[in-house]
């Protein structure tokens, strides 16, 4: 494998900003790689990002529930010309449509990540913040 | 409806070196002027962008105490949105002479970002910042990846739209790339590319500009100076703030936009002689074509590679050159509403659409989040 095809693409640390009371029970899993949606009490439905009510059914009573991790792609792009300095471009930002229900915002990491297209099945990884936190990233799955 | 846009006018538009404020005030001086009117005889102010109490400042810089104002923040489709609002405002007795206004020195001032603003109370901040999406591009990049991917179109189809505003706005001596020449649809796939499948020619100027647009009752309308052109129907939709909650991407919400407008007119697509459809990258039109119902789903693309937007083709659209080589100040909805006013008024010389009757103009904020629609035509 070439030297380029090893280099990590995707999200690289930069500030990502402190959790807040709703999101820290969903960062705090982060630091064992678990990935949280966040479940209604009442109707039972999966969001994501955290809100402080959910959206299908109005109610306020919301828990945690892990989510598989794997999921489709949903629409992909390869950035050229990134936002940030921290930030090694190209790196791929995707939707990932979970087999548990809800769409996240990530990125495509690994061998053959830039060649990411929509369809393709995707897998759970996490890339380590200094903090201790980890954002969730995904790798595409072997045939 | 009961309402008339009387006055239309652009500030300085380009690289003007300008402050808001100046552009402001040439924008709504030159909009009362082509209406005939005064300052002293607005009493509604409708823009954006100038500061934390935009209407306050615009207001106390023109001497204004208007007694009905609206400062709306979705992206650059508010000003389709003023709009309703104004026409509701007017036929309500609140207010008999609306202004609606916008202008940005964001190239002069070099205050655009490609990260957009971080504001980090926001989800956006933990959950999608930090995997480096450009703001707005990249969403509208996932879009298109989307769009293309549905239908089985190619970049190519994207390329056919910037391709068509260059040819509008090489008949418009106002437009930034007016005198650039034409644009190839080679020449749009050779561009770097930014956020796939989006290239630097998939994305809309960074200029300055503005402009404004007077209103009031049709009845008024009649002893101005200009021809009157009367609202006939407005819409708006409102969607998602962040890049996964939309269930499906291409799903954007100006479809209901739409639909109330043409409901509102009791006009249909086909009743629309020119479109001015917010063009911030070259997807944005497209899928708002579809929305509104002037394309079918998965045709807009082949519909611009068949040069059916361009001038000559049977669907015009963004006959100022649009955002993509006219001019994009941040939100460039106001400018969408000029140009409709002017080809109603049969103002555009080489660009006009010959007998154009009913003018659509859609406009689109934020990452596909807010959607307004209004429906213009010549006053019978």
């Amino acid at each position: 494998m070439s030297h380029d095809a090893l280099k990590q693409v995707g999200a690289v640390e930069g500030y990502v900003p402190p959790e807040d009371a709703l999101t820290a029970p969903w960062w705090a899993a982060t630091r064992e790689h678990r990935l949280l949606l966040q479940a209604c009490e009442t109707c039972g439905s999966r969001q994501h990002h955290p809100r402080h009510v959910c959206t299908s059914c109005g109610a306020t009573s919301l828990g945690w529930t892990s989510s598989a991790g794997a999921g489709v792609l949903d629409a992909v792009t390869v950035v050229h010309r990134p936002p940030r300095p921290d930030l090694q471009a190209p790196y791929v930002v995707a939707r990932v449509r979970l087999d548990d229900g809800p769409v996240l915002l990530s990125s495509v990491v690994g061998t053959g990540a830039l060649g990411a297209a929509i369809g393709d099945r995707v897998a759970l990884t996490w890339r380590d913040l200094s903090d201790g936190r980890a954002l969730p990233v995904f790798e595409l799955e072997e045939d | 409806m009961t309402v008339a846009i009387v006055g239309a006018a652009e500030c300085d538009l380009g690289v003007t070196g300008a402050g808001v404020l100046e552009l402001q005030v040439q924008a709504v001086t030159r909009a009362l002027a082509d209406a005939g009117l005064s300052l002293a005889d607005v009493d509604g102010l409708a823009t954006n962008n100038v500061g934390r109490f935009s209407t306050n400042e615009v207001a106390d810089q023109l001497g204004l105490r208007p007694a009905w104002v609206d400062s709306t923040f979705v992206g650059g489709s508010a000003f389709e949105a003023y709009v309703g609002r104004a026409v509701q405002a007017i036929e309500a007795g609140q207010a008999q002479v609306v202004v609606i206004s916008y202008a940005s020195n964001q190239r002069s001032a070099r205050s655009r970002s490609l990260g957009g603003v971080l504001e980090e109370h926001l989800p956006m901040a933990q959950f999608e910042t930090p995997y480096g999406p450009l703001y707005p591009l990249s969403f509208y990049a996932m879009a298109a990846s989307a769009y293309l991917h549905r239908y089985g179109l190619g970049r190519e189809h994207l390329a056919a739209v910037a391709v068509s505003a260059r040819e509008w706005a090489l008949r418009n001596p106002a437009a930034y790339r007016y005198g650039a020449g034409p644009l190839t649809v080679d020449e749009v796939l050779a561009a770097p590319v930014i956020s796939s499948p989006l290239g630097s020619a998939d994305c809309c100027l960074v200029t300055d500009g503005g402009g404004a647009i007077v209103l009031t009752s049709a009845e008024r309308a009649r002893d101005l100076r200009s021809a009157p052109v009367r609202v006939l129907g407005y819409g708006e939709a409102t969607g998602h703030a962040t890049m996964a909650t939309p269930d499906d991407i291409l799903d954007t919400g100006a479809a209901a936009s739409g639909a109330a407008a043409f409901a509102r007119a009791g006009l249909g697509p086909d009743d629309v002689d020119v479109a001015q459809v917010y063009d911030s990258f070259t997807i944005t039109p497209l899928l708002s074509l579809e929305a509104l119902g002037l394309a079918e789903p998965g045709q807009a693309g082949v519909l611009a590679a068949e040069g059916a937007f361009a001038p000559g083709g049977d669907r015009p659209l963004n006959t100022s050159g649009g955002g993509l080589s006219y001019c994009h100040p941040g939100q460039y909805g106001v400018l969408l509403l000029v140009e409709a006013v002017r080809q109603l008024r049969g103002e555009c010389g080489d660009r006009q659409v010959a007998g154009a009757e009913v003018a659509v103009a859609h406009g689109t904020g934020g990452i596909l989040s807010h959607h307004a629609t209004v429906l213009l035509g010549v006053d019978r």
